[in-house]
């Protein structure tokens, strides 16, 4: 059986790329998915410590998670074909809606 | 012998009704009415006080508590009147004088348009006037004392339109205000100094019982600041500039000033404190010596003086020098006669002033009177025992209260403010028969136009001034020398001042030699007097030319120099820092605080991008710190 540190150490490293990725990368979409990413690999946590402690909580918040996760994947796409419609363009350096 | 009697807050009271009445109804009353309603409401005054003074045993003190006004633990004020002989005089003098000055207004504002205004002020200083006699503690005598600013204040100004009168006002009350802030030092120090030795009051009766607890420097610095709101209530060195100015107001109004209310305040307050005054002697002499340098200084002032107000008011200030003397060596009861008998030869003077005035359409160059003897009998035959009594003639009341003075100054050894006491008798004398003749001896150098019509004052502007007249007379044989009938002054005033302190062991030569010095002199300045303007002489004239006069008629340049020490430096550096300081440096450090924090936000805002990716990035930076923050620990 795999200790539990190697999931650790594996959730760990998704988690990094994830959030590398939405940081760094330029691609709206792959932004996207980075956080699908990271989601992921927090779920991997709850898998490992809910199979370590022998408790059906964590797999329970898991399909919280993915619901969850689904739903903003919608949302996220859909706000992505609007931003896209509006200018013509994805690149994330020209998104500053947030600025007055 | 402590009695409760509420009638006393009866004495205030109706003053002060009779202003309210006036201010809000007066309008509608008419300007007759508000007149009668002032007169009637100082009269109701005047007999109330005279059935406390006839119910008043000499050694009693009554009490009348209205309501506590401060209760503090452990300190608690009250407003609270008392009625000593002391108060009783002194209430006897507000609106007994008052009231004759109230009548005489009625014919003298009778054509005025502010006479509704006029009798409401009026009335109002009355009441303050009363509230400070009466009042049983340090506090309440200093809203009077306040009060009576204030109203100084609305009459001097009275005639607002002209500008000059405005200022004449405001020089009264700041004036005032200078001295005020002395005495309220004083009122603090004592109350201060009191507590600490557990007595946390500053009603009379507590204070005098406790004022043996008090160190002597501590005694000596209160007393000194209270002479000192002594010193511009009763226009006393250095503060006495504002009285002259007083001038702008009505002539009645001065008469109210000079005789009956503002200028008795100071000595008044002397007097009541004089428990205090005599445990500090350096205080004394500071006072015996400003008072006689007071006394000859305004009295040569006087001398030079051409408008008929301004030499009277000169000779007010003379003569509060004299009482200011009086309580200097200690004597408070001849201090306190004397301000009784002059408030009685002083108020006939100015409202005969006013009489030859209102005779002259306004008129009160002396150059341009003269002459004025058959045209105002009446007037002039009052103006006559007035100055007569002024000037110390024997039989008068000045006579008494003044050569008592001058005997008690001499009974204490101090030679030279007896010899400027003595002076300043001879130049009073002088002064005032020059007065006298310029205004209604010899030829008429009344202009034509009005030389037509000059005429007797009515009946209800000449009644008050054989009143007065008969005062100048009567008054002071309440107080005669010993070796005369005595009187019943001292004795009356005992249970306040304490026995005779002076005059006890004498040689009556020595008194009567004193006496007979003073009246000869005084003799000799009227006739001087008579001799340089009673008849056609040209050598008045000649002393009018030269340097010494015009020293004397411009005051000594005491206001010119008033206004370089203090007011042009003060208007200079109010300028100063309206002009340069405020702009410059209050509105740098305002706008200054503003630009800098503009700056600043303006280099913060470009943190806000708009960028969700960098929003993101310093969210991690943070949390990161955070988890770094914690993992150290």
């Amino acid at each position: 059986m795999v200790p539990l540190p190697y999931y650790l150490a594996l959730s760990a490293v998704l988690f990094v790329i994830g959030v590398a990725g939405v940081v760094i990368r330029r691609n709206i979409i792959v932004i996207l998915m980075s956080i699908e990413l990271m989601l992921n690999a927090v779920n991997l946590t709850f898998i490992a410590f809910a199979r370590f402690l022998g408790s059906m909580d964590g797999q329970v918040i898991v399909f919280f998670v993915m619901t969850v996760a689904a739903a903003e994947a919608v949302v996220g796409l859909a706000i992505i074909i609007s931003v896209f419609r509006h200018r013509q363009t994805l690149d994330p350096q020209d998104m500053q809606f947030l600025r007055w | 012998m402590t009695a409760t009697l509420t009638l006393l807050r009866y004495i205030p009271l109706f003053p002060l009704l009779g202003a309210a009445v006036n201010i809000f109804f007066g309008a509608r009353l008419g300007r007759k009415s508000a007149g009668f309603l002032a007169c009637a409401a100082v009269a109701l005054s005047f007999l109330v006080s005279l059935q406390v003074f006839l119910l008043l045993s000499p050694t009693g003190v009554f009490r009348d508590t209205v309501f506590t006004w401060i209760d503090s633990e452990p300190f608690k004020a009250s407003l609270s009147f008392q009625a000593d002989p002391l108060t009783v005089v002194m209430l006897l003098v507000i609106t007994g004088i008052g009231f004759l000055i109230h009548v005489y207004s009625l014919g003298y504002m009778a054509h005025d348009e502010g006479m509704i205004r006029y009798f409401a002020y009026l009335n109002l200083f009355v009441f303050f006037m009363s509230l400070l006699v009466l009042a049983d503690n340090l506090l309440v005598l200093f809203v009077g004392w306040e009060g009576v600013g204030l109203c100084s204040y609305l009459l001097i100004g009275f005639w607002y339109r002209d500008h000059t009168n405005t200022i004449a006002g405001n020089k009264a009350f700041i004036v005032n205000r200078i001295g005020d802030f002395g005495f309220i030092l004083g009122l603090l120090l004592l109350f201060w100094e009191m507590s600490r030795h557990g007595v946390p009051s500053l009603n009379f009766s507590d204070l005098r019982q406790a004022a043996h607890l008090l160190r002597p420097e501590i005694v000596a610095l209160v007393t000194l600041l209270f002479f000192t709101g002594a010193t511009g209530k009763s226009a006393q060195i250095p503060l006495y500039v504002w009285l002259p100015d007083a001038m702008q107001g009505p002539t009645p109004v001065s008469a109210l000033i000079h005789a009956a209310t503002m200028v008795t305040a100071g000595v008044y307050m002397t007097a009541r404190l004089n428990f205090l005054f005599t445990l500090a002697p350096e205080t004394l002499a500071v006072v015996a010596a400003i008072g006689a340098l007071t006394a000859i200084f305004a009295a040569t002032i006087a001398v030079a003086q051409n408008d008929i107000k301004r030499v009277l008011a000169y000779s007010t200030v003379s003569q509060l020098g004299y009482m200011f003397l009086a309580v200097g060596v200690g004597a408070f009861s001849a201090a306190v006669f004397h301000l009784f008998t002059h408030a009685f030869f002083k108020a006939c003077l100015f409202l005969g002033s006013g009489s030859v005035i209102h005779a002259l359409d306004g008129e009160q160059d002396m150059r341009k009177m003269g002459g004025l003897r058959r045209h105002l009998p009446v007037t002039y035959w009052t103006y006559l025992i007035a100055a007569l009594a002024i000037s110390g003639a024997p039989l008068t009341a000045g006579f008494f209260s003044k050569d008592r003075i001058l005997w008690e100054v001499y009974a204490s050894r101090s030679i030279a403010l007896w010899g400027m006491a003595w002076l300043t008798a001879g130049l009073t004398a002088f002064y005032m028969f020059r007065q006298f003749f310029m205004v209604f001896h010899g030829p008429s150098r009344v202009p034509e136009p009005s030389r037509s019509h000059i005429h007797e004052s009515p009946r209800v502007m000449t009644a008050p001034l054989i009143v007065l007249a008969l005062g100048s007379i009567f008054a002071g044989w309440l107080a005669t020398p010993e070796f005369m009938w005595g009187g019943v002054w001292d004795h009356w005033l005992q249970p306040v001042f304490g026995g005779p302190k002076a005059a006890e062991h004498h040689a009556l030569s020595e008194e009567l030699f004193l006496m007979a010095l003073t009246v000869g002199l005084g003799a000799l300045g009227a006739l001087v007097a008579y001799f340089l303007y009673g008849r056609d002489s040209k050598i008045a004239e000649r002393i009018a030319a030269g340097a010494l006069y015009r020293w004397l008629g411009n005051k000594y340049y005491v206001d010119e120099l008033y206004d370089r020490l203090f007011v042009q430096p003060f208007t200079a550096w109010s300028n100063w820092l309206a002009r340069r300081f405020d702009p410059g440096f209050i509105d740098g450090i305002v706008n200054g605080v503003a630009a800098s924090v503009r700056a600043r936000s303006l280099s913060w805002r470009r943190l806000q991008s708009g960028n969700v990716q960098h929003y993101l990035f310093a969210f991690l930076a943070g949390t990161l710190l955070i988890f770094a923050y914690f993992l150290r620990w």
